[in-house]
């Protein structure tokens, strides 16, 4: 199996196992057309924190640090885990609060936009229109000598901190303590909305695990995907979303999830222009910051602390979101969506110009 | 053909730095002995995998602290 996922198969195989698995887990009880969203289940976690206080999306997906555990397994086991860091870790933090922001103005990362679009909810062609947009950016940033440095090799005990953290969350989860000055807590779970729909908590550790695993082994990105296709004429990551996509679309339609449409669309709101910014925003983001969120987190789970510190921005960012109003919901932009989007294109803007080398 | 090997130093750059310095160097050299240095199983394989989709020839080699990709045509 090893071998198929890091070859040039490897990408249609994983991409189609992600797909397929993703869309289970909105069957077995994830909300609808997000069996799995890097954006939205950091941003529960946020909440499940009490980083912020949307009631509605609040619960500590075991998925995200389920996901960490499976690639630092993984690249473990194949001699991959490699500390490393000291790329520009300030800039990738604010690029990881940008992604965030655009994210949930969209109201969901690169994976989600596809599995809105295997599920029927047409809004989401706008982001993934969005989504080609900015990552269009990002490559002329790159062109033009974009670099955030060279990281260097770290000690090998420091990247077992994500993976510590992931377990760390998982025992949250498994063993919620009540510790709160008002009765429960400091851990939030929401008792309506999104964030009370979810699978199994097993169900999403194993799928979490396996899904860590495969991302890891065949490379998968939903971002360097585009970015390789649009840049450099290479299809290898693309074969990926293409799989992805058709996976997800095949399953749903099995299971009678496919619905198509542009209203009344699961946690999807119908403001084509903002559901188009937002993720320009998100993909220039993770285009400056070489990869998305999914491969951010396995990079993290491979010791690189760089996707560490850009995870770490992505949580900040979910809270700031909601703390702020910038975060969308079905009823549209939030009251601050539309400057946080400014701020936050203005911002990748200044971290593309300003963190250049010298020009191709 | 050139008989000089020229040496490509992307250690630790994100994606896509690794295969875009290495692009520069195949453009402006036709053929010849290209040597990449990277620090991950990824560089090293997008390296790898791009210089051969371009007609290279491309051995993957372990060094101190990473991989180093040896590039021929």
């Amino acid at each position: 199996m090893d071998k198929i996922l890091t070859s040039r198969r490897g990408p249609w195989v994983a991409g189609g196992l992600l797909g397929g698995i993703a869309v289970l887990l909105a069957y077995w009880g994830n909300p609808a057309n997000m069996g799995f969203c890097a954006a939205c289940f950091t941003r529960d976690i946020a909440g499940a924190l009490g980083l912020h206080r949307a009631g509605a999306v609040q619960y500590l997906r075991p998925e995200i640090p389920a996901f960490i555990l499976g690639s630092f397994a993984s690249a473990l086991f194949f001699r991959e885990y490699s500390p490393r860091g000291g790329s520009s870790p300030a800039a990738r933090f604010f690029l990881g609060v940008c992604a965030m922001f655009g994210a949930l103005v969209f109201l969901g990362c690169p994976w989600r936009a596809y599995l809105r679009v295997a599920g029927g909810d047409w809004n989401a062609l706008y982001g993934v229109a969005g989504l080609a947009a900015g990552v269009l950016i990002g490559i002329a940033f790159l062109w033009n000598g974009f670099s955030l440095g060279a990281a260097g090799r770290n000690p090998k005990a420091s990247g077992l901190l994500m993976p510590l953290a992931a377990l760390a969350l998982l025992g949250l989860v498994f063993f919620p303590p009540l510790l709160g000055p008002s009765g429960p807590g400091p851990v939030f779970f929401s008792k309506e909305g999104p964030g009370s729909q979810h699978a199994p908590l097993l169900v999403s550790l194993a799928a979490g695990l396996l899904m860590g695993w495969l991302a890891q082994r065949s490379r998968f990105c939903t971002v360097g995907a585009l970015r390789d296709l649009l840049m450099m004429r290479e299809g290898h990551l693309f074969k990926g979303i293409v799989a992805f996509t058709a996976a997800a679309f095949t399953v749903n339609y099995a299971l009678g999830q496919f619905h198509p449409g542009f209203e009344k669309q699961p946690i999807a709101h119908t403001q084509e222009l903002w559901n188009f910014l937002g993720m320009v925003l998100s993909g220039l983001a993770f285009t400056l910051a070489g990869g998305c969120p999914g491969r951010q987190l396995s990079m993290a789970g491979e010791g690189d602390a760089d996707a560490a510190v850009f995870v770490l921005g992505m949580l900040t960012g979910a809270a700031l979101a909601h703390n702020f109003s910038a975060a969308s919901s079905g009823a549209g932009v939030g009251p601050f969506g539309v400057p946080a989007t400014v701020v936050g294109l203005v911002m990748c803007g200044l971290i593309g110009f300003g963190c250049r080398e010298k020009a191709l | 053909m050139s008989d000089a090997i020229i040496t490509v130093n992307a250690s630790g750059l994100s994606c896509p730095q690794p295969v875009l310095e290495t692009k520069k160097i195949l453009d402006k050299n036709p053929s010849g002995r290209v040597e990449v240095l990277v620090d991950t199983a990824t560089s090293r394989e997008n390296v790898a995998r791009f210089a051969e989709n371009r007609g290279w020839k491309a051995v993957k080699e372990e060094r101190e602290g990473g991989y180093k990709v040896v590039l021929e045509k």
